[in-house]
């Protein structure tokens, strides 16, 4: 059986660059966009970087700030100052 | 030595601000300050495995929190600046923010005080941080939800009282006592029933395509507060798995008590989203996705994800699961005839489903629409025609356990009513079902106990002897404004008055 992990983002310019970043680091990623959110569902793990969301946005961003923008997640969480991980093991 | 890290990393940061604020007590027995945390015979041998993925310290959470309510403010300030009530898409949808006003709203706040009580019952600071950010959190949710639904309340009927009516009106005891059952439970229940069943497992049904459905309907206020909510509700969910994954590591004998609570909480959480069912089929004019697709996705996708990574722990997917899954083809078109027929009772109109809509639940339900539910609805629609439109005067018997009347359907036989009863104590009691009567088993002197509104009307305890006295005097749902049927309403015919149409006008009147 397959076990998706999902991050869903409020579709605003801020969750736009975090889907462009996730993307390039998860090329299985899958995005789906529905009224006023951004739903991206991968096979087992996906993962934010710091470094690429701070690339793609042009300015310091903290792991913690996502917070603001996510609606919801599946999946277990890991993060520390450096990635955001969902995963089932 | 040269400091080389100014700033504390993340996991650094949470172990001083958040573990090390706690102390071992000298002059008083750890047993004696938290006393409620043995008797559901869960056993935690060490507090320190507790983990908090987000690693959330207050500071932090006070920067993000305070960010995500200007964000907030600025667009319900926006939405009623531009008189934004008027572009919704249709005026029924403001129908659900009354269902929600009166039915979620108060939960939450049942929430805040929930997390604030079980917050104290911990022996780890870790877990006592945990709720108390999460009852600061539910206190938010339900004060913006009021503020956004504030607006709505100037210009539409049945906003008006809804913590009165939540404590009173028959539909809204299932919310109710859903909240009620799980903060009367012990500490580690309560954080089965709402952390994980309902946070984890469930709430996306409501705050996910629901709230996306709210954008779809041109109801920005709605929307905003609910993917704010649910921003918060991303921390919830994690602790919620997180709680579960660590009760079930501290000790093999808490699983049998967990699975126990997991089967009863699915339950629990699936009859109190069958109001959501409704919700999203037939109370959004423009359509997202069906309550059965958003079911397959948020709970058979998502659930079966989740049951299989606590395989490891020895547990496995809810009792009734599949009875849940089943009834994803029913559950909304059951729950919409029933709140048709009592419409003189609920502080929200109902209506006939106009053509595009039964149309689109045609291609949604294939196998279930046309051939159970469009002929009733051809058979009502007739009826009002003919100038009777249909009220059911017989009070629906209220299942024991979940208090929804007993309007479901056996699993596989879609035409038989689903009724079990069982003789506590020389009395008689009513289930809608299997599951809620195992869970009247396990602990029948706390069901005995549930304060059922039709009963309560029998026995003369609602401020009168018929339904209009007591919808009035009672329940303070204004007659002939808040109750009845949508089409020729008072809210019906502001709506078309804000269109520019005519109420006379009966063309426009059915479009």
């Amino acid at each position: 059986m397959s076990q998706l992990v999902f991050i869903c983002f409020q579709d605003n310019d801020n969750a736009r660059y975090m889907v462009e970043a996730i993307e390039e680091d998860n090329p299985q990623a899958e995005v789906q966009h529905q009224p006023a959110m951004i739903r991206v569902q991968a096979e087992k793990r996906l993962v934010i970087n710091r470094d690429t969301v701070e690339e793609k946005l042009g300015r310091d961003w903290d792991v913690q700030e996502m917070l603001i923008d996510v609606i919801s997640i599946g999946g277990n969480v890991d993060e520390d100052d450096d990635h955001f991980i969902l995963e089932w093991k | 030595m040269a400091v080389k890290n100014k700033k504390l990393n993340l996991k650094d940061k949470y172990q001083y601000l958040t573990r090390d604020m706690a102390w071992e007590p000298t002059y008083q027995k750890k047993e004696d300050i938290y006393p409620d945390e043995r008797f559901e015979g869960i056993k935690i041998t060490d507090w320190s495995q507790w983990e908090d993925p987000f690693r959330l310290t207050m500071d932090a959470y006070w920067k993000y929190q305070a960010e995500k309510e200007k964000k907030l403010y600025a667009i319900f300030d926006a939405f009623a600046q531009n008189n934004g009530h008027q572009n919704i898409s249709d005026a029924r949808y403001v129908n659900a923010l009354k269902l929600f006003l009166s039915g979620v709203s108060p939960l939450e706040h049942a929430a805040f005080q929930g997390y604030a009580k079980v917050g104290r019952q911990f022996s780890g600071a870790g877990a006592r941080v945990a709720c108390q950010m999460q009852s600061i959190d539910e206190l938010r949710h339900s004060q913006t939800q009021q503020h956004a639904m504030s607006h709505y309340n100037k210009h539409f009927n049945g906003l008006h009282d809804a913590p009165h009516m939540h404590d009173r009106v028959w539909f809204l005891s299932v919310p109710k006592s859903f909240f009620d059952d799980a903060r009367a439970a012990g500490p580690f229940e309560f954080l089965t029933a709402i952390s994980f069943s309902f946070e984890y497992v469930l709430t996306n049904l409501l705050f996910v395509p629901f709230m996306s459905g709210a954008a779809y309907n041109g109801d920005m206020a709605t929307v905003t507060f609910g993917f704010s909510a649910q921003s918060d509700e991303a921390r919830h969910m994690t602790l919620g798995l997180e709680v579960i994954k660590f009760i079930l590591e501290q000790h093999e004998d808490n699983v049998p008590i967990i699975q126990r609570w997991i089967d009863k909480w699915f339950w629990r959480g699936f009859r109190l989203l069958s109001l959501v069912s409704m919700m999203m089929d037939y109370m959004l004019p423009n359509k997202v996705m069906s309550w059965a697709e958003a079911w397959e996705l948020y709970y058979e996708q998502s659930g079966g994800a989740l049951f299989k990574d606590l395989e490891r722990y020895g547990i496995r997917p809810p009792k009734y699961e599949e009875v849940a899954n089943d009834a994803k083809h029913h559950l909304s078109h059951q729950l919409w005839t029933t709140f048709y027929q009592y419409s003189q009772a609920t502080n929200f109109h109902t209506w006939i489903p106009e053509k595009e809509e039964m149309d689109w639940m045609s291609e949604k339900y294939p196998e279930t629409f046309d051939k159970y539910y469009r002929p009733r609805y051809e058979h009502l629609a007739k009826e009002a025609a003919a100038g009777r439109r249909y009220y059911n005067n017989t009070l629906p018997q209220l299942c024991q356990v979940c208090q929804v009347p007993t309007l479901f359907t056996e699993m596989g036989e879609p035409t038989k009513l689903s009724h079990r009863q069982l003789v506590h104590e020389g009395e008689r009691y009513h289930f809608c079902s299997e599951a809620c009567a195992d869970i009247f088993r396990y602990e029948p002197e706390k069901y005995i106990q549930a304060w059922l509104p039709v009963h309560q009307i029998y026995q003369g305890n609602c401020e009168g002897s018929d339904v209009a006295e007591v919808v009035q005097k009672y329940y303070h749902i204004n007659i002939g404004e808040d109750n009845f049927e949508y089409i020729g309403s008072p809210d019906h015919q502001h709506w078309l008055s804000i269109k520019g149409v005519k109420p006379a006008d009966k063309d426009q009147d059915a479009a």
